[in-house]
């Protein structure tokens, strides 16, 4: 029963949603509002889940004082200062006399997402600009035809998206300005490959999603 | 500026500049901030889950008092025996919250994406070819030529030799001219979040740009 | 090794304190010191050509630095770039500017603030101009942070245009549901029904049935236009997969330029009436609407990105070509 019990609620929730995309009427949708909250609140605790297996891979560390232990110290630290933050606001704003949300602008957990988590999460993105440059520099190579028609597709876009483009091909007629030649390819060719990567997609995602639903695809499950 | 929103701008550039600082090499004040960074995302998401789902779609719906639901017990107890993932002898719970996840994932998207993304897609591709001006008709045909030939690169059941091999490489040609347009796109995007600290550091901290 | 570090990081730290206390607020270069600073950077340019040419390829850091040089010195410039408006930008223009005054429009703000350089300019412009135009507002967002980031968006338009303060009334004019968990899962139920995921607005706590501009809005048959932010999932695909293909919904986009590539066959297909992409979209929407803001603004520093990443690679190439052909 290990794994038959999961394989019959797999195919009865997604038979539930199919039947409800073509008969969104009761009790039908039901199904749909009662399973989209299960769906809401098992994903709360999946990251739960994440959270207690990243406090306890950093506690090993600690305890075992392997390299960079005081950052897995630091880890924890952040961690439970965002959380308490986080609980004190939001039961603070529930019983206010006029109630507000634990992350409204002027609460603490507010100013620890602005100064703290924001900063952090934009740079660590924003570092990419860097290595993008320096890769291209060092790797993005004309190597065959291929590479070739990948290089000359980014060298048009990239040129065509800004300004400068335009200046450098004003001498041209409209039509044949690097812009023009930018969204030609946007509208044209890269339509073409965007929509056939789509399409593929699409149908074996159908596909595999058959055969789960149909219990014919159980790697989910994982192993005994 | 109040003293809290000024340590703030201070405490936000220097982790900014801690960030940045690993652009030199891997130092300690990168070390420092890559870890408060997941510690606070994973507070972040903790916090965020915990009110605007399991508070809200929850504890509100079986506390209110004029129409209490009873139907969000049935997911905590799912969400509960997901948690038996950490456990060696009753992980094998966890397996019903996931095949729930995994159902119903499963049967939206199997709908929505035959839909939006296979039949609706093939239909703006199969257009009049002979309609428009030049521009439009060359247009379509390449549009659709390069959707079929890329269609029949994904195609492994079959060798690619002959014809069908052909189609393949023009199809291979109009995957790399989209990943090349996919490149340039990420570079602009790359450059804009990069442009936006930048805008922070020396324009709300430095206050040096106009 | 760590006292090299510590004089490094001291001499950095000292710098940016000459900058921010004792260096003139703000910096603006004239336009000659801006052309001879141009000039100067395609004489640098040129030497690593040599270089690289001659088979010494310059270090990743000064890759790193000059494209910093490129990203911070536009700031300091004083050009405006001529700029077109594309006709995926027009057709997302097109669609609001069809609207009539009192029409509703759904606002999904699907971004965090690591992409608001690129989506936050398409927001205010998108604010500012609905304002103008009696076009009621109802903002939601399937990110955690995308409903706070439409508040800064109205804020940031209110304090450039202060006669909003008094013309513009939150409940009439615009609304803000906020967040709620459930990515597509939300869409789809509101297709139903928008109180059943919204009971409540975030600013002032009001019942669904209190709002004036939420009255008659059933769920999306009652909108006239939507318009969402987007920067990955869930996002605009989910909405077209959803609201547009299930529900009809008439609907353009504002996506980063990572996903933007991915949005043209919907664009193609017609199930996106337009589509913004990054900030060079974000600066064109700004332009057709008439509502100048930051993507004017930082579309500088990106042109310079964009040519240094672009002659870097054509120097890699030149000097691949060289040695290739040196070996045959």
């Amino acid at each position: 029963m290990r794994r038959e019990i999961p394989i019959a609620i797999t195919f009865i929730v997604g038979l539930a949603y199919v039947i409800a995309y073509f008969i969104p009427h009761p009790p039908f949708n039901h199904f749909e509002t009662w399973f989209t909250d299960w769906f809401v609140i098992i994903a709360a605790f999946a990251i739960w889940l994440g959270a207690l297996n990243l406090l306890k891979i950093s506690a090993l560390k600690i305890a075992h004082k392997r390299s960079d232990w005081p950052f897995a110290a630091l880890i924890i630290i952040s961690f439970l200062v965002m959380i308490s933050i986080g609980f004190i606001e939001g039961y603070r704003g529930i019983y206010a006399d006029q109630p507000f949300q634990f992350r409204d602008p002027g609460t603490a957990f507010d100013w620890m997402y602005v100064n703290v988590y924001m900063p952090l999460s934009a740079t660590m993105f924003a570092l990419l600009a860097f290595f993008v440059a320096s890769a291209s520099y060092r790797a993005f190579r004309a190597r065959n035809l291929e590479a070739t028609l990948l290089l000359l597709a980014a060298f048009f876009v990239m040129l065509g998206r800004v300004p400068i483009g335009d200046i450098i091909t004003s001498w041209l007629p409209y039509k044949y300005q690097m812009s023009q030649w930018a969204a030609w390819i946007m509208n044209v060719p890269n339509t073409a490959g965007q929509r056939a990567i789509m399409i593929g997609i699409a149908l074996g995602l159908v596909s595999t999603s058959l055969r789960i639903i149909l219990g014919l695809e159980r790697s989910y499950l994982g192993g005994e | 500026m109040g003293f809290w929103e000024q340590f703030g701008i201070w405490l936000a550039a220097l982790f900014t500049i801690g960030i940045i600082s690993f652009l030199y090499k891997d130092n300690v004040l990168y070390k420092a901030c890559e870890a408060i960074f997941v510690g606070v995302s994973a507070g972040y998401w903790f916090v965020v889950y915990y009110w605007d789902m399991l508070y809200k779609k929850f504890y509100q719906q079986v506390t209110d008092p004029v129409n209490p639901e009873w139907y969000p017990w049935l997911g905590v107890i799912l969400g509960v025996l997901m948690l038996t993932r950490l456990s060696n002898k009753i992980g094998w719970l966890s397996r019903w919250p996931l095949a729930f996840v995994v159902g119903a994932t499963a049967g939206l998207y199997m709908m929505v994406y035959f839909v939006s993304n296979a039949i609706v897609q093939i239909q703006g591709t199969i257009v009049p070819l002979a309609e428009g001006t030049a521009g439009d008709i060359i247009a379509n045909i390449l549009v659709a030529a390069g959707t079929f030939c890329g269609l029949i690169y994904f195609f492994f059941s079959k060798e690619h030799r002959g014809a069908f091999g052909g189609a393949a490489k023009i199809g291979i040609w109009f995957l790399m001219i989209t990943f090349g347009a996919s490149f340039g796109y990420t570079v602009m995007s790359r450059m804009s979040l990069m442009i936006g600290r930048i805008d922070f550091l020396f324009g709300r901290w430095l206050e040096l740009i106009p | 090794m760590l006292k090299k570090e510590l004089i490094v990081s001291a001499l950095i730290a000292i710098a940016f304190l000459i900058a921010k206390f004792l260096l003139p607020k703000p910096i603006q270069f004239s336009r000659t010191v801006s052309v001879i600073i141009i000039i100067l950077l395609a004489l640098l340019f040129f030497f690593i050509f040599i270089l690289t040419v001659k088979g010494k390829y310059i270090g990743r850091r000064v890759v790193f630095l000059l494209v910093g040089i490129a990203l911070l010195l536009p700031f300091f410039m004083q050009f405006t770039l001529p700029l077109q408006i594309s006709p995926e930008v027009r057709g997302a223009y097109d669609g609001l500017a069809s609207l009539k005054g009192g029409s509703k429009v759904l606002a999904s703000f699907d971004y965090d603030p690591a992409s608001a350089p690129e989506l936050q300019p398409m927001a205010e412009a998108f604010f500012k101009y609905c304002f103008d135009n009696d076009i009621k507002v109802i903002v939601m967002g399937l990110w955690p942070q995308g409903a706070q980031q439409a508040n800064l968006a109205v804020e940031a338009a209110m304090e450039e245009t202060p006669r909003y303060r008094d013309e513009i009334q939150y409940g009439e004019d615009w609304v803000n549901l906020g967040f709620q968990a459930g990515n597509e899962f939300v869409i789809v139920r509101m297709g139903e029904s928008f109180k059943a995921m919204f009971p409540r607005d975030i600013v002032k706590n009001l019942p669904y049935d209190s709002i004036p501009v939420l009255k008659n809005v059933r769920n999306f048959s009652n909108i006239d236009y939507s318009i969402n932010f987007s920067a990955g999932k869930p996002g605009t695909v989910e909405w077209v997969q959803v609201a547009v293909d299930r529900y009809n919904l008439n609907m353009a986009a504002g996506n980063t330029a990572v996903q933007a590539p991915m949005a043209y066959p919907y664009l193609k297909a017609k199930q996106l009436t337009g589509l913004m992409g990054g900030m060079s979209g974000g600066a064109e929407f700004e332009k057709i609407t008439g509502k100048f803001g930051k993507a004017t603004t930082y579309l500088l520093s990106q042109s310079f990105a964009h040519m240094v990443v672009i002659v870097l690679i054509l120097i890699g190439n030149f000097a691949f070509f060289r040695e290739r052909m040196r070996d045959k």
